[in-house]
């Protein structure tokens, strides 16, 4: 097994779920960047609260991809409180765990739901809630410059 | 099960039948101790200098000038602090080495940095060529060691080392190099090439793992880095490694017997993935100079994707690479080699590193051609990197 990547992680890589862009989306986050390897962008289609649609676009490693993709699909067809709730740590244990180096990764994933959802409230004109902020309060320190 | 395309040489190799079959018989019968004055024991003496006096021939050395080690980094280890110390006797701190050393001579000269040593790192320039006039500027009266590698590990990079242990020879500074990826590889003579020291590791060459040797020409004082037992005249402690050092010694002569017929294919497949990735493929870049280069090594980035998404797509179609990228390592910073080669960070993270040798066949390289092409550009497709370049490109 590569890197100590789940079988999950594997196929997550393999066949990445929600892959694409969506035209006209509702709210759009990006987050990372090239220099540290890894750019996440969530594409979010909402009616009423409802995620009705999420697509993902992602510059990284195996464990970038897997990511996004188990983090789109926690949070296809849910209500946005709920797509606020997701942590990272649900995104890790949803995949059966990623190697340490890779933890990052999944802090990504949340803060690209996360952005995707301020976006979201940000075009609308209401003000954003709390919940947008990453739960490690933007200080998990992930990039390297 | 799908056939697997093994492309990662410069990693390891696979141990090949001359090793086998020189290894096998020591270790069901030759269980002796070199150091015992008994039958068994003076059977495993004799396999010892035997196999002691063949690595010598290979590379134009003497026997009692080669070391068996546990491999390239105790090799590396081992020549860089003895060095080192003997220079601070007498006053002497200060080294020159280059950017993209292997991790091996770095990290032991970064340990010597906090020790009061004094280290100049010299460019590699964009082609990966250490340039001897520079090293030739940076030396100073207290300089007392030099080590460049011969070839780089990433992007198979040789360096002019017959020239640079001529300038250390008439300014009096010892020089030791790095050579684990080009012995067995390329043809070496240590006489010819003034070389000093010299580091081998023979898992590159088709030989079993956790064995190498450092040369050390006669009248260089060597102090001991590994205490212990009279073995390797005094200098380096521990009951040899004797079966490992029948397979060193067997699979070297076998990788330096038609050395020059095998390098001739492996560079032609090498030249052909090369020639074509870069005819197909938009957007990439050759790293390391085309010509001064191993036979099997090919080092490409592709602009708009990361390294470990490439190589894990490569292994699905059963395909071994390697890539210097960041997440290879479990370290977010991209390959220092590549960035010695002045790569900006986003390039040097899509990395690609196949190294080739005469167990590849053209049916492998047709293989990787057929695959390479969509794997990239389905990655592509879905990278926010390469999106942002195409529309700035529109």
């Amino acid at each position: 097994m590569a890197m100590g990547y789940s079988e999950k992680v594997r196929d997550h890589f393999a066949n990445p779920r929600n892959v694409g862009k969506l035209e006209n989306a509702d709210g759009i986050g990006e987050v990372g960047n090239a220099v540290c390897g890894d750019i996440m962008k969530i594409y979010l289609k909402i009616d009423g609260d409802i995620i009705t649609d999420v697509r993902f676009n992602t510059f990284g490693c195996g464990a970038a991809i897997a990511t996004s993709s188990m983090a789109t699909e926690m949070i296809k067809g849910k209500p946005i409180s709920e797509a606020l709730q997701l942590t990272n740590h649900a995104v890790v244990e949803a995949l059966d765990g990623l190697p340490p180096a890779k933890l990052h990764c999944s802090v990504l994933a949340e803060e690209a739901v996360k952005a995707a959802v301020a976006d979201y409230y940000r075009k609308k004109g209401l003000p954003i809630p709390e919940a947008c902020v990453a739960s490690c309060g933007g200080d998990c320190g992930h990039c390297c410059g | 099960m799908k056939k697997i395309i093994y492309m990662d040489n410069a990693a390891t190799t696979s141990t090949g039948r001359a090793a086998l079959d020189a290894m096998i018989p020591v270790l069901e019968r030759e269980y002796g101790n070199p150091s015992s004055l008994h039958q068994l024991g003076q059977q495993a003496a004799d396999l010892l200098a035997d196999a002691r006096k063949r690595v010598a021939a290979c590379i134009g050395a003497q026997p009692d000038e080669i070391y068996f080690t546990s491999g390239g980094t105790e090799s590396d280890n081992w020549a860089i602090t003895q060095l080192a110390r003997t220079g601070a006797a007498k006053g002497k701190k200060h080294i020159i080495s280059t950017a993209f050393e292997h991790h091996a001579v770095l990290h032991t000269l970064k340990r010597l940095e906090k020790e009061g040593f004094e280290v100049t790192l010299l460019d590699v320039h964009q082609d990966g060529i250490v340039r001897v006039d520079e090293l030739k500027a940076a030396i100073r009266p207290d300089t007392c060691l030099v080590t460049v590698m011969y070839a780089n590990n990433e992007i198979g990079t040789i360096q002019p080392i017959a020239e640079i242990g001529a300038v250390c020879r008439e300014q009096g500074i010892l020089f030791h190099t790095d050579a684990v990826q080009a012995v067995g590889h390329l043809p070496i003579d240590v006489v010819k090439e003034n070389i000093d020291l010299m580091s081998m590791s023979a898992h590159k060459f088709h030989g079993p793992k956790g064995i190498g040797a450092l040369y050390c020409r006669r009248g260089i004082r060597l102090t001991n880095f590994i205490e212990g037992g009279a073995q390797e005249r005094n200098r380096r402690g521990g009951t040899e490694n004797l079966p490992a050092i029948c397979g060193m010694a067997a699979a070297l002569e076998n990788a330096c017997s038609g050395m020059e017929e095998r390098s001739k294919t492996v560079s032609a497949m090498r030249d052909r993935i090369i020639d074509e990735v870069v005819q197909n493929i938009p957007y990439v870049r050759v790293n390391g100079d085309r010509e001064k280069r191993l036979p099997g090594n090919v080092n490409i980035c592709f602009e708009g994707i990361e390294g470990e998404s490439l190589l894990l797509r490569l292994d699905l179609e059963g395909i071994c690479a390697s890539s210097g990228s960041a997440c290879t390592s479990g370290l977010l910073d991209p390959s220092h080699v590549l960035l010695a080669i002045g790569l900006p960070k986003e390039i040097a993270h899509g990395s690609l590193r196949l190294t080739l040798d005469e167990e590849n066949t053209e049916e492998d390289v047709q293989h990787l051609l057929e695959v390479l092409p969509g794997i990239v550009s389905g990655l592509r497709e879905m990278s926010p990197v390469w999106e942002e370049m195409m529309n700035k490109n529109s």
